[in-house]
C-alpha cells in the first residue's frame, strides 16, 4: 500500500486529498454503505486519472487497485473506457492485468469492448507463441455474441498453429465458443476432429475435453485415435489423464463386449440350437488342426467354403463361443480393451487422487473382476490425505464394498475411526465396516463398535448402533449377542442412544417373530423415562404389535399415554391411536373406554393427520350401523402380519452412477452426467480403430485375402485367432509398428521440444508426412535442409548414403523406413518376401520397444558432453537400441534422438562435407536459441584452410551465433563445431554460406 | 438471518444486486438465475437458459474466511452471483464444526465443492458434472501452489498479495480447465513476489509477469524449468515416516500402520537425472510418485529414477506392507476415572519410551478432548507445560524429550460438573513424537548416483519417524 500511495501522490499532485480518500477506503468497511458509495465515486476519478497517465508505473498502479477491486467483489465497470485504451500497453503486467479486466466485464460493455479486438487479431499474428496463446485465451473469453466469426476464425488457425501450446489454447477456446453460440457446433467439430488427431500430449487432454463438452455422443471421432490416446495417456498432463480416462472408459463400454460376460449373462444367452453344416466340421477341424489353420493355403479353402455357408457361419459361430465361453477358453479380450487396461495400470501410482480415482472407476467398470482387485490398494492409500478426498474415496469404497467384498476386507483395519475424524469420515468408515463385516470378522468389528458407541460424538454413536442392527441382521449367526448389546445400551444415560438402539431393537424384533416378551417388558418401563418421539413411537408400535404377548402391560402403557396424549409428539399420537385401536380389538374389556377417550382427543388435536386418523380408526373398530363389511375385518387389518423392514446401505443403489463422478457422490444425477452405457451384446466392428497405415499394410497382405473379403469382417469380431493368423499377424504387426511409429513420434516432438524453436516444427512435418506419404518426406525434417542450401543439390542423391547413417542411428525413422519399404513392394512384387523378412525383426524390435515405451518416454534428454560426435552419439544410440531389445528393463540415462542431416555433400563442397545435428540441449550461447552441431569431414588429400562462416541470410528477428572460423582442416580429418539459432518458435530457414 | 448483518458486509457491487438483500431471501426458488439475469440484463431468457446448460469445469472461485465473509472471488466464465455462497453458509451453520461441512454442497442451479485449510474455505462453484475429486485436488493445489509462492497461505496474505493471486490463478485455470498447475512452471510465467523484487519493480517499472512461454511446458520434463544455475550444488532427502496407530485400553495395539514419504530439495544446475536406490525396497508395499519418477524402472528394478524439479517437492509416498510388524516406539500408562458420587476425578498419564532402537524420543506432545462435563482439572507435570481450555475441554501437554531415567508424567484431579452423571467414556490421548535419525520401517536409501551433469553433488539423506494419527485409547 505505501508504495502504491508513494507513486499516486507523485502522480496526481494533489497529496493530502488523494492520500485521505485512500484512508477512507481502507476504514471503509465498518462504515455504512453510503460512505463507500461516495469514496468509491472518488476513487475512480483517480483511478482514471491515473490510467490516463503516460507513466507505466501508475497505469499499473491502478491496474493492480482496480483488480483488487475486481478480487472483492466491488463494481469497477465504469471504468471500462479507460482501461480498454491500455490493451495494446507495451508493459506485459498492465496488458495481463488489462485482460483479466476485459474477460470480466466485457460482456456488460460489449460496445467498448469491440474497441480491443483488432489488438488481440494482431497479437494472434505475434511471433512468440506465449503471446499468440494468451491472445486467443482472452479473445476467446470475451463473451459478446458478435465476434463469434472473428473468434472462429483465430481458433481455425490456431488450431493449426506450429505451438502445441497455441493449440492447446485453441481447444480450450472451443467450448468457450461454443458455450457462447452453440450454433457453431458443426464447424466446431471439426477442429475438434482435428485436434483429436494431434500427437502433443499438450494438447490431448484440453481436446477430449472439448469433445466431452460440444459433442460426446460422436464416439466415432474416437476410433481412429483411440490407440493414439492410450499410448500417450502415460504423459499427458494430470488433468488430461483424468478427463481422457473418464472418456475412454465410456467408450470402452460401448465398443467391447464384457469381460465379465461367463459371469453376468450366460443364463440370460439363449441356447443356440446346433446347427450342423458344415461348419460344425470346421469347428472340429479348428480343434484338431489348429496348426493347418495358420497355413495360408488353409486359409483360401477355408474362404471357399466360408463363402457358402455365410450365414450358417454366423450362427454357429456365437454357439461355438457360447461353448467356448463355458470351457476353458473363456473369452478373448480385444487387444485394444487389454491396452486401455494395461496402459492406465502405472496411474493408479500418481500423486494426482483425481487420477487415482479415475482409473479406479475405470477398472472398476471396463476390467474384469479378477483384475479389479488392484485398485483396492491404492484407493485405500488416499485415505491418508486430506478430508474432502477421504470422503469422495470413502464413498466410492463404500459402494464398491456392497458388491465385491473380498476387495477391501485385507485393509479392514484401515477404515477403523479415530476420534479426530469428521463426523460425516466416521459415517462412512462405519458404513464400510458394515458391509465388510462377515461371520469371521463380526466378533473384531463388535468389539470395535463398542468403543464407537461410547463416542462423545453422539451422531456417530447412534450410527454405531443402527450398524449394529444391520449387522445382526446380515449375520445370524451374532444376532442374539448384537439384541443383547442393544438392550445393554437400553440402561445407558445418553438419551440419543437409547432411542436409537430401542428403534433399532423395534426392527430387529419384528424381523425375528420369537419371544421376546421380556424385552418388551423392559422397553415398556422405559417409556416413563425417555423422551425421544422416535424412540416412544417405536416402542408403542412394538407393544401394540405384541398387545398380546404383553397382556397385563400394554392396557397399563395405553393408559399411562393416554394421559399425557395432548404434551406428545405428532408421531407419538399416532402410535398411540394404533396401540388403542390394536387394544381395543383384542382387549376391548380393559381398553374400551380408554381407547374412546384418546379418539376423542384426537379428535380435536390440531393435527390434519392425527384427525383423518382418528376418524378412520373410529369408523373401523368401534361398530356402528353405517359402518360397512370392512369393520368385519378390523382385526385382520390391524394385527396383520407386517413383513420386516430391510435394514439396507444407504449406497446400495449408487452403483447405477458411474463411480467417482459428482452424481455418484450426491446420489442424484448431476446435469451433464452421461450415463454409461451397458456393454453391447456383440463388440462393434474394432477395426475402425485401425488407423490408416494398417489399412495400407492389409492391401498387400497375400492371398487368400480377396476370397476371405466377405467374413473378414466377422472373422475380426469374434476373434477367431486361429483361422486368419496370417491375417492377424500382419495386422497385429502393422498395428504395433503404428503405435510405436506413434510412440517414437511422441518420442521425438516431446524431446525435441526442450529447444522450442524446433519443437513446432517437428510434428508437423510428421503430420504432413502421414498425409502426403511421397518418398522425399521419409526425411521429414529435412524439408528446411532443401530449402536450406541451395548450393547443395545433393540432398537426393546423397540420400543413400545418409540413410545408412539413419537406419543404424535412428530408430524413430523407423516408421517412414517401413512405409518407403512397403511402398517398395507395391512396384516390385519379388521384393515382397525379402521386404517382409525385413519387416519382421524390425516389428519384434519394435513391439519390444513398445513395451518397454515408458522408459523411452521419459528417458532423459541430458547429452553426456555437448562436444560429442554424431557418430559416438550413433553408436550410443544403437547401443541403446540394442538393449532395448535385449533386456526390456534397461533404460540406459542418456538417450539423444539425434538425427544426422546433410548440411553440404562433399562433391558440392570441393571435398568438404558438412552433416548437422540437433542435439537437443539448451543452447550455451542464449536460452532462446537452438544449439546445432556441425560436423565437418575433410575428404580431400589436402588441407582445407579457414573454414567460416560467411554470407547470412536470415529473415526478420532470427539470430545466429556462428562458430569459430576453424583454421586449417587435415585430410580425411573430421571436427565439430556447435552454432546456436535463434528460429523465433518457428520454422523459418537460416540459411548461411560456408 | 442476523448473520449476514452482523458480518458488515460490504454491499456487493458486482453482481448487480446487493449481497445483502440476496442473504435476506433466503430460498428464492431460482437464486441463481435471478442473480445471472441481471447482471446480464440486456440478455434474452433463453441465453441465460443456454448459459446453464454449456458447462465447464470450475466455473468460479470463492474463499470465505472463519467468520464467513467472502474476502476473494475470481471467475473464470461469466459472472455468478455471490449470493450461491449462502447455500454454502446454511451448511456451514448446521455443521457445528468447520471440518464437519460437507465438502460436496449441490444447490438448485450450480454445485459447491470446498476444501477447507489455513481456517480458510475455497469454494469452488461448478455448473454440471465433473469428477469431484478432480475440483477437490485441483483446490489443494491451489493453496499448496500459494504457499509456495507466500510461505505462509492465510487471509491476510492473499489480501496483500491479491494481485499476483490474480495473475496466479489466471495462469492456473482457462475456462475453468487446469493449465498450469507445475509450480515450477508457474514460477516462470509468474515471479513469486519477494522483497527486493518489489522495490526493483518499483524503481525500474519491471515487472512479475514472465514474457517467454516456459520452456518446460513444452517438454517431456514439464516439471522443472530450464537454465537453473547453482553455485552450490546440493540434493537434499528426507525420508519421513509416520505411524498410525490406535492402541488400546490394556495397551495392545488395535492397528498400526507406517506411512512414508520422501521429502527433497534439489538445488542442481542443468538437466540432471538422478537415481536413487533403497538396500531394502521390498519393504515398500504401495508406492506413489511425483510424476517425475519413471514408473518403468521402478517397476523392474525397484530402483527410484527421475529428473527432478528444482527446488522442493515430494519425490514419494509409500506405504510399508502390512505383513511387517510395526514397532511402537512409546507406551502411554494411564489412569483416568471418574466417580459416581464425588465431583472430582483422578487424571494422571505417564508417557515412557518402549522400542526406540536406542534414539531419543523428542517433541513429545500429549492432547486430549475431555468430556464435556469436565469443568478445569488441576494438574502437575513432572516435565513441560500443559494447558486445559475450559471451553473446548481440550487438554494439551507439551512433553518435549522423554528421558528414559525419569519418565514424564501427568498428574491431578479434574473437577466435574456437579450432579451430572459420570461420562461414559474416557478420553482418548492423542500422541505426537519425533525420532530424528531413524526411519522406523527400517528403510534405508542405499545410494544416489547423478548422471547428465559433469559437477559433483552434494547429497544429504536423513531420516525420521514421526507420530501420525496416534491414538491410545483409555
Amino acid at each position: 500500500m505505501s508504495s502504491n500511495s508513494f507513486a499516486y501522490n507523485e502522480q496526481s499532485g494533489g497529496g493530502e486529498a488523494t492520500e485521505l480518500g485512500q484512508e477512507a477506503t481502507s476504514t471503509i468497511s465498518p462504515s455504512g454503505a453510503f460512505g463507500l458509495f461516495s469514496s468509491d465515486m472518488k476513487k475512480n476519478e483517480d483511478l482514471k486519472q491515473m490510467l490516463e497517465s503516460n507513466k507505466d508505473s501508475a497505469k499499473l498502479d491502478a491496474m493492480k487497485r482496480i483488480v483488487g477491486m475486481i478480487a472483492k467483489g466491488k463494481n469497477a465497470s465504469e471504468l471500462f473506457p479507460a482501461v480498454v485504451k491500455n490493451v495494446a500497453s507495451k508493459n506485459i503486467e498492465i496488458k495481463k492485468l488489462v485482460y483479466v479486466y476485459l474477460v470480466r466485464y466485457a460482456e456488460e460493455q460489449q460496445d467498448l469492448a469491440l474497441l480491443s479486438i483488432s489488438t488481440f487479431q494482431r497479437a494472434l499474428k505475434d511471433p512468440n507463441q506465449l503471446i499468440r496463446a494468451s491472445a486467443l485465451r482472452v479473445l476467446s473469453s470475451i463473451r459478446v455474441p458478435i465476434i463469434v466469426p472473428i473468434m472462429m476464425l483465430a481458433i481455425k488457425e490456431a488450431s493449426a498453429d506450429l505451438s502445441p501450446y497455441v493449440r492447446k489454447n485453441a481447444a480450450h477456446a472451443i467450448q468457450k465458443l461454443y458455450s457462447l453460440d452453440p450454433e457453431q457446433k458443426e464447424m466446431l467439430i471439426e477442429i475438434i476432429e482435428k485436434l483429436l488427431k494431434d500427437k502433443s500430449t499438450l494438447v490431448a487432454g484440453s481436446v477430449v475435453m472439448a469433445f466431452e463438452e460440444v459433442c460426446p455422443d460422436r464416439i466415432d471421432l474416437i476410433h481412429k485415435n483411440y490407440r493414439k490416446l492410450c499410448n500417450l495417456l502415460v504423459d499427458v498432463e494430470e488433468w488430461g489423464q483424468v478427463v481422457i480416462i473418464h472418456m475412454l472408459t465410456r467408450y470402452a463400454r460401448t465398443q467391447f463386449v464384457s469381460p465379465w460376460r461367463q459371469v453376468d449373462s450366460l443364463p440370460a444367452e439363449p441356447q443356440g440350437k446346433p446347427k450342423n453344416t458344415g461348419m460344425g466340421s470346421l469347428s472340429l477341424l479348428q480343434r484338431i488342426f489348429p496348426i493347418y489353420m495358420s497355413s495360408r493355403n488353409y486359409v483360401s479353402f477355408l474362404g471357399d467354403v466360408l463363402e457358402d455357408n455365410e450365414k450358417d457361419f454366423y450362427d454357429s459361430d456365437e454357439e461355438q463361443k457360447e461353448k467356448a465361453d463355458k470351457r476353458k477358453r473363456p473369452y478373448a479380450m480385444d487387444p485394444d480393451h487389454r491396452l486401455l487396461i494395461r496402459n492406465t495400470k502405472p496411474l493408479l501410482q500418481s500423486r494426482n487422487a483425481a487420477v487415482v480415482m479415475a482409473v479406479a472407476q475405470l477398472y472398476w467398470h471396463i476390467a474384469p473382476k479378477s483384475e479389479a482387485g488392484i485398485i483396492s490398494k491404492s484407493l485405500v492409500r488416499l485415505l491418508r490425505s486430506s478430508r474432502e478426498v477421504q470422503y469422495i474415496v470413502l464413498q466410492n469404497i463404500a459402494t464398491m464394498s456392497i458388491q465385491r467384498k473380498g476387495m477391501f476386507e485385507p485393509y479392514l483395519k484401515s477404515f477403523y475411526v479415530r476420534s479426530t475424524d469428521a463426523t460425516m469420515i466416521k459415517i462412512l468408515k462405519l458404513e464400510i465396516l458394515t458391509n465388510l463385516a462377515n461371520e469371521a470378522n463380526i466378533s473384531t468389528l463388535l468389539r470395535e463398535f463398542q468403543t464407537y458407541v461410547k463416542s462423545q460424538d453422539k451422531q456417530f454413536a447412534a450410527a454405531t448402533i443402527q450398524t449394529i442392527g444391520r449387522c445382526a441382521t446380515s449375520i445370524t449367526e451374532v444376532s442374539d449377542t448384537c439384541l443383547n448389546g442393544l438392550v445393554c445400551l437400553l440402561s445407558n444415560r445418553d438419551e440419543i442412544v437409547v432411542a436409537e438402539s430401542v428403534v433399532v431393537i423395534k426392527k430387529l424384533l419384528q424381523m425375528q417373530p420369537m419371544q421376546h416378551g421380556e424385552i418388551i417388558k423392559h422397553m415398556a418401563k422405559l417409556l416413563d423415562s425417555i423422551t425421544v418421539p422416535v424412540a416412544r413411537a417405536s416402542i408403542l408400535w412394538l407393544i401394540g404389535e405384541n398387545c398380546e404377548r404383553v397382556p397385563k402391560i400394554a392396557p397399563d402403557v395405553l393408559r399411562k399415554t393416554a394421559k399425557s396424549f395432548t404434551s406428545e409428539d405428532d408421531l407419538v399420537k399416532l402410535q398411540i391411536l394404533n396401540l388403542g385401536a390394536k387394544l381395543y380389538l383384542t382387549n376391548s374389556k380393559q381398553t374400551k373406554l380408554l381407547t374412546q377417550y384418546i379418539l376423542n382427543l384426537g379428535k380435536y388435536d390440531q393435527n390434519y393427520d392425527i384427525r383423518d386418523r382418528t376418524r378412520f380408526i373410529r369408523q373401523l373398530i368401534v361398530p356402528n350401523e353405517k359402518s360397512g363389511a370392512l369393520s368385519k375385518y378390523a382385526k385382520k387389518i390391524f394385527l396383520a402380519q407386517k413383513p420386516a423392514p430391510l435394514l439396507e446401505s444407504p449406497f446400495k443403489d449408487r452403483d447405477h452412477f458411474q463411480l467417482g463422478t459428482l452424481s455418484h457422490t450426491l446420489n442424484t444425477k448431476a446435469t451433464g452426467y452421461l450415463e454409461l452405457s451397458n456393454w453391447p451384446e456383440v463388440a462393434p466392428d474394432p477395426s475402425v480403430r485401425n488407423v490408416e497405415v494398417i489399412e495400407l499394410a492389409k492391401e498387400w497382405t497375400p492371398a487368400g485375402k480377396a476370397k476371405k473379403e466377405n467374413p473378414d469382417k466377422k472373422f475380426y469380431s469374434e476373434s477367431e485367432e486361429e483361422e486368419d493368423s496370417s491375417e492377424s499377424s500382419s495386422d497385429s504387426e502393422s498395428e504395433s509398428g503404428s503405435e510405436s511409429g506413434e510412440d517414437e513420434e511422441d518420442d521425438r516432438s516431446g524431446d525435441s521440444a526442450e529447444d522450442s524453436g524446433e519443437s513446432g516444427s517437428e510434428p508437423e512435418a510428421g503430420k504432413g508426412r502421414a498425409a502426403t506419404r511421397s518418398r522425399a518426406r521419409g526425411r521429414g525434417d529435412s524439408k528446411d535442409v532443401d530449402k536450406e542450401k541451395e548450393n547443395s543439390k545433393t540432398s537426393e542423391s546423397s540420400s543413400g548414403e545418409s540413410s545408412s547413417i539413419e537406419e543404424s542411428s535412428s530408430d524413430s525413422e523407423s516408421e517412414s523406413e517401413s512405409e518407403s519399404e512397403s511402398e517398395s513392394r507395391k512396384v516390385t512384387k519379388e521384393k515382397e518376401k525379402k521386404t517382409k523378412q525385413e519387416r519382421n525383426p524390425l516389428t519384434k524390435d519394435v513391439s519390444l520397444l513398445d513395451l518397454d515405451d515408458f522408459n523411452l518416454v521419459s528417458t532423459p534428454v541430458a547429452l553426456p558432453t555437448p562436444a560429442l560426435s554424431p557418430s559416438l552419439i550413433a553408436d550410443l544410440e544403437g547401443l541403446n537400441l540394442s538393449a532395448t531389445s535385449s533386456v526390456i528393463s534397461v533404460s540406459t540415462p542418456v538417450f539423444v534422438p539425434g538425427k544426422t542431416h546433410v548440411l553440404l555433400h562433399r562433391m558440392s563442397g570441393k571435398g568438404l562435407a558438412a552433416h548437422y545435428f540437433f542435439p537437443r540441449q539448451p543452447c550455451i550461447f542464449g536460452d532462446k536459441m537452438v544449439s546445432v552441431q556441425i560436423t565437418l569431414n575433410n575428404t580431400t588429400d589436402q588441407k582445407i584452410e579457414n573454414i567460416h562462416v560467411g554470407g547470412k541470410k536470415l529473415p526478420m528477428g532470427m539470430q545466429m551465433h556462428v562458430f569459430n572460423p576453424i583454421e586449417s582442416l587435415e585430410p580425411a580429418g573430421s571436427i565439430t563445431v556447435s552454432m546456436g539459432i535463434d528460429f523465433c518458435d518457428s520454422t523459418q530457414t537460416a540459411s548461411f554460406q560456408l | 438471518m442476523l448473520r449476514g448483518d452482523a458480518r458488515g458486509r460490504v454491499p456487493d457491487w458486482g453482481g448487480g444486486h446487493s449481497g445483502r438483500s440476496g442473504r435476506r431471501r433466503r430460498r428464492p426458488c431460482c437464486r441463481g438465475d435471478a442473480g445471472l439475469s441481471i447482471c446480464r440484463g440486456f440478455q434474452t431468457e433463453k441465453d441465460s437458459l443456454r448459459s446453464l446448460t454449456v458447462s465447464t469445469m470450475i466455473h468460479s472461485l470463492f474463499l470465505i474466511n472463519s467468520s464467513g465473509d467472502i474476502f476473494l472471488e475470481k471467475h473464470w466464465k461469466s459472472v455468478v452471483s455471490r449470493s450461491v455462497c449462502d447455500y454454502f453458509f446454511e451448511a456451514q451453520e448446521r455443521a457445528t464444526e468447520a471440518e464437519n461441512v460437507p465438502p460436496v454442497i449441490p444447490t438448485p442451479h450450480h454445485y459447491l465443492l470446498s476444501v477447507y485449510r489455513h481456517k480458510i474455505f475455497f469454494v469452488a462453484v461448478i455448473q454440471t458434472e465433473v469428477p469431484p475429486l478432480f475440483v477437490i485436488e485441483f483446490l489443494h493445489r491451489v493453496v499448496d501452489t500459494f504457499q509456495d509462492y507466500f510461505g505462509v497461505c492465510s487471509e491476510p496474505v492473499i489480501k496483500d498479495n491479491v494481485v499476483v493471486v490474480y495473475e496466479v490463478l489466471e495462469e492456473m485455470l482457462d475456462n475453468g480447465f487446469p493449465l498450469a498447475t507445475e509450480s515450477n512452471i508457474l514460477k516462470e510465467l509468474i515471479k513469486p513476489p519477494t522483497i527486493l523484487r518489489t522495490v526493483v519493480n518499483t524503481i525500474t517499472g519491471s515487472t512479475n509477469v514472465g514474457d517467454q512461454l516456459p520452456t518446460g511446458q513444452l517438454s517431456v520434463v514439464p516439471w522443472r524449468r530450464t537454465g537453473v544455475k547453482y553455485t552450490n550444488n546440493e540434493a537434499y532427502f528426507d525420508v519421513i515416516e509416520e505411524i498410525d496407530a490406535i492402541i488400546d485400553k490394556s495397551g495392545s495395539t488395535i492397528t498400526a500402520e507406517i506411512q512414508g514419504v520422501i521429502d527433497a530439495c534439489v538445488k542442481l544446475t542443468g538437466m540432471p537425472d538422478l537415481t536413487l536406490s533403497f538396500m531394502n525396497p521390498r519393504l515398500l508395499d504401495d508406492v506413489s510418485f511425483h510424476p517425475c519418477v519413471r514408473f518403468k524402472r521402478w517397476e523392474s528394478e525397484r530402483i527410484l529414477s527421475f529428473i527432478p524439479p528444482d527446488g522442493n517437492f515430494r519425490l514419494l509416498s509409500y506405504h510399508v506392507s502390512a505383513q511387517n510388524l510395526v514397532a511402537i516406539p512409546v507406551y502411554v500408562k494411564h489412569n483416568i476415572s471418574f466417580r459416581d458420587s464425588s465431583s472430582l476425578g483422578r487424571f494422571e498419564i505417564t508417557v515412557g519410551p518402549k522400542q526406540t532402537m536406542g534414539k531419543t524420543i523428542e517433541g513429545v506432545t500429549v492432547t486430549s478432548q475431555m468430556p464435556r462435563g469436565v469443568l478445569n482439572m488441576s494438574l502437575t507435570p513432572s516435565q513441560g507445560t500443559h494447558t486445559f481450555d475450559p471451553v473446548t475441554k481440550m487438554l494439551s501437554w507439551d512433553v518435549g524429550k522423554i528421558n528414559p531415567q525419569k519418565l514424564p508424567s501427568l498428574k491431578g484431579t479434574m473437577s466435574l460438573q456437579a450432579g451430572a452423571s459420570k461420562p461414559d467414556e474416557n478420553p482418548t490421548i492423542n500422541l505426537q513424537f519425533k525420532i530424528q535419525q531413524l526411519a522406523i520401517s527400517g528403510l534405508k536409501v542405499n545410494r544416489l548416483d547423478m548422471y547428465g551433469e559433469k559437477y559433483k553433488p552434494f547429497k544429504g539423506i536423513k531420516y525420521m519417524t514421526k507420530a501420525g494419527k496416534f491414538q491410545v485409547r483409555t
